[in-house]
């Protein structure tokens, strides 16, 4: 940002608006596709809002979003006296804590691991391979885990009978959910996610290892000393920015793999909004309204507060 | 006599674990996918006595002929085919036309523009102003909720325009006392110089197309337009029998090849992906470069 300010010697010349109009017009039209798409779909849903603050009644089309009977924070307060509101709170952010915790450390492991393969065929493919898993859909990822934990021919419990356990019906005990949801999270992105600190080890100056080499390191060394403190920052600045994703988890892949039987560990914020606005009939649209807000809100603070903190991070990691 | 390994015994051990993390880091990826083939590819009756781990047992395409003799996948996979296909050019073309202005200093605009454009990926109206919105607007289970909705992300635009930016603007400044227009500039000399970014911006696009089913979820209804990953849902989680009632299969044949025909579904559906993402994998690394300058 502070470049951008260097550089605005265009606005030197104060020309009135008609005539900057009159030469910028070229641009102006490329905008006005982008102005509609970004009017249409992302600020007038925002100003659907205010369904949040009144009774929304169905079959009253776009102009009831406006002009509903106002109710003030009935639906905020009716959420957070629900007995759902821990649950879901308590949900979003234990999936999203685990991810982190299990999710986190694999990328950087696997990083420093691939890169100690000198041979660079061999290394391109490790990495092809891992990164598959990132481009699969949920829809298949799901399938896949779904299919895998049945407790009629799954794999899994397959090899479970084998060792003389008994079959385990996983996708239906609570206590299951957020172990199959976080590992198989970590599963699908460590590849993809370990790309950026490949880059980072990559971009240690070939004369350091040189020197610690000829100090008489050995390779446990230099990864200790070398690599991971030269990969520090990049490190923190991504363990910053997943921490703003803390209370935002994919509604896709919770949806796709829950049922009854698990909503107490598996029930997201995201879901319920979904069920409450969309899933259900009647659909009671204010009051999912709301509930999203309230998510959209607490989203909006961490992230701020993540990318001020990520911008003084990484403003002095540079140095 | 050459030795097996230069270095010292320390230096081998530690290669061995990284040797051993990395086998079990490629296997935990790739296995899945191996014994989902194997299933697919296995006769029935070795599947059912579960005798598939690894490799097929007695390969037998009874279960793959099922699947792609049924004409809802093909459907779904053409309209898939079309979704991607479109989708994917106008959110390249409109990343484009919304980038290229924003990353000229002299736009008037540009300020107030990027703060909007910003403003977005931190806020928005979440999932039920969006869904009304669209609906009413009269998208329900029609084509084009499922390109229109996501035509542009504002995070690619960022990418997008950063690589812009990077262009010297001497070049910028020529072209204009040559006369020509932004337009002209635009198509003919700023595109083609960032053509390295664009491809990465189109595989992420292409991806995201192909995998899309919430859309489907929300807003398509009608089987006659609905996408691949919509028709998988079916088949792999809501354990829909449709494909094997077309089959004049007995009843104790359909609950064998129940889990086969899934698996076949599966193998289908990550065809596609398996073949291009090797391909462009020097292309994901610069993808993710670029993000991170931006992060």
């Amino acid at each position: 940002m502070a470049k951008n300010k260097n550089k605005t010697a265009y606005v030197e010349k104060k020309l009135p608006l008609k005539k900057l109009i009159y030469r910028d017009r070229y641009l102006l039209y490329m905008m006005i596709p982008v102005v509609i798409f970004f009017a249409v779909f992302c600020y007038f849903p925002m100003t659907g809002l205010v369904m949040a603050f009144n009774r929304y009644r169905i079959g009253s089309g776009l102009a009831g979003v406006y002009n509903s009977p106002f109710v003030g924070l009935q639906w905020f307060r009716q959420f957070f006296q629900s007995v759902y509101f821990y649950r879901l709170v308590r949900n979003t952010f234990l999936l999203q804590f685990w991810s982190l915790i299990v999710g986190f450390p694999i990328p950087i492991l696997f990083a420093v691991a691939v890169t100690q393969i000198r041979r660079k065929p061999v290394q391109k493919t490790v990495q092809v391979a891992t990164y598959l898993p990132y481009f699969i859909s949920t829809v298949v990822v799901c399938g896949m885990i779904n299919n895998f934990l049945s407790p009629s021919g799954g794999i899994i419990n397959q090899l479970l009978n084998r060792l003389g356990v008994q079959s385990i019906n996983f996708m239906n005990l609570p206590e299951w959910f957020r172990r199959i949801y976080v590992i198989s999270g970590s599963w699908q992105s460590f590849g993809f996610n370990s790309i950026i600190f490949v880059a980072a080890i990559m971009g240690i100056s070939p004369d350091l290892y040189e020197a610690m080499r000829v100090d008489g390191a050995n390779r446990r060394q230099i990864i200790w000393h070398l690599v991971l403190p030269s990969i520090k920052p990049t490190i923190i600045l991504l363990l910053i920015m997943t921490l703003g994703s803390m209370m935002s988890v994919g509604f896709e892949k919770v949806y796709l793999l829950y049922n009854t039987a698990v909503y107490e560990t598996a029930d997201v914020i995201q879901t319920y909004v979904y069920r409450q606005g969309i899933g259900t009939s009647p659909p009671n649209y204010s009051f999912a309204t709301a509930v999203g807000l309230f998510n959209s809100v607490i989203n909006f603070a961490i992230v701020f507060v993540a990318n001020r903190i990520s911008r003084h991070v990484s403003d002095t990691a540079i140095w | 006599m050459k030795k097996l390994y230069k270095g010292t015994i320390g230096d081998f051990l530690f290669d061995l674990q990284i040797w051993i993390f990395l086998a079990i880091a490629v296997l935990v990826c790739v296995y899945p996918f191996l014994y989902v083939l194997s299933v697919a590819i296995s006769s029935g009756d070795a599947v059912n006595r579960g005798e598939v781990i690894l490799l097929p047992v007695d390969l037998n395409f009874d279960a793959m002929k099922t699947v792609l003799a049924y004409k809802q996948l093909w459907r779904a996979y053409g309209n898939t085919l079309f979704y991607t296909i479109v989708g994917t050019v106008c959110n390249v073309v409109f990343t484009c036309l919304a980038a290229y202005p924003l990353s000229r200093k002299r736009f008037f605009l540009r300020k107030q523009l990027n703060f909007l454009l910003a403003f977005t990926m931190y806020f928005s109206g979440g999932l039920i102003p969006i869904y009304i919105v669209v609906t009413n607007l009269g998208l329900y289970n029609s084509r084009w909720a499922m390109i229109l909705p996501a035509l542009i992300s504002a995070y690619n635009v960022m990418i997008c325009r950063s690589a812009f930016e990077s262009i010297s603007e001497e070049l910028f400044e020529e072209a204009a006392i040559e006369g020509a227009n932004d337009f002209f500039i635009m198509t003919r000399i700023a595109v083609p110089l960032i053509k390295p970014t664009l491809a990465v911006l189109t595989l992420y696009y292409a991806v995201a197309r192909y995998n899309d089913f919430f859309s489907a979820m929300l807003y398509i209804t009608d089987q006659s337009k609905e996408p691949l990953q919509a028709f998988l849902r079916r088949i792999l989680l809501q354990a829909s029998t449709e494909i094997m009632q077309t089959t004049s299969l007995s009843m104790g044949a359909l609950s064998q090849s129940t889990i086969q025909v899934r698996y076949v579904c599966i193998v289908v559906a990550v065809i596609p992906i398996m073949l291009v993402v090797p391909l462009v994998q020097k292309y994901l690394v610069q993808g993710t470069m670029l993000g991170a300058v931006k992060g």
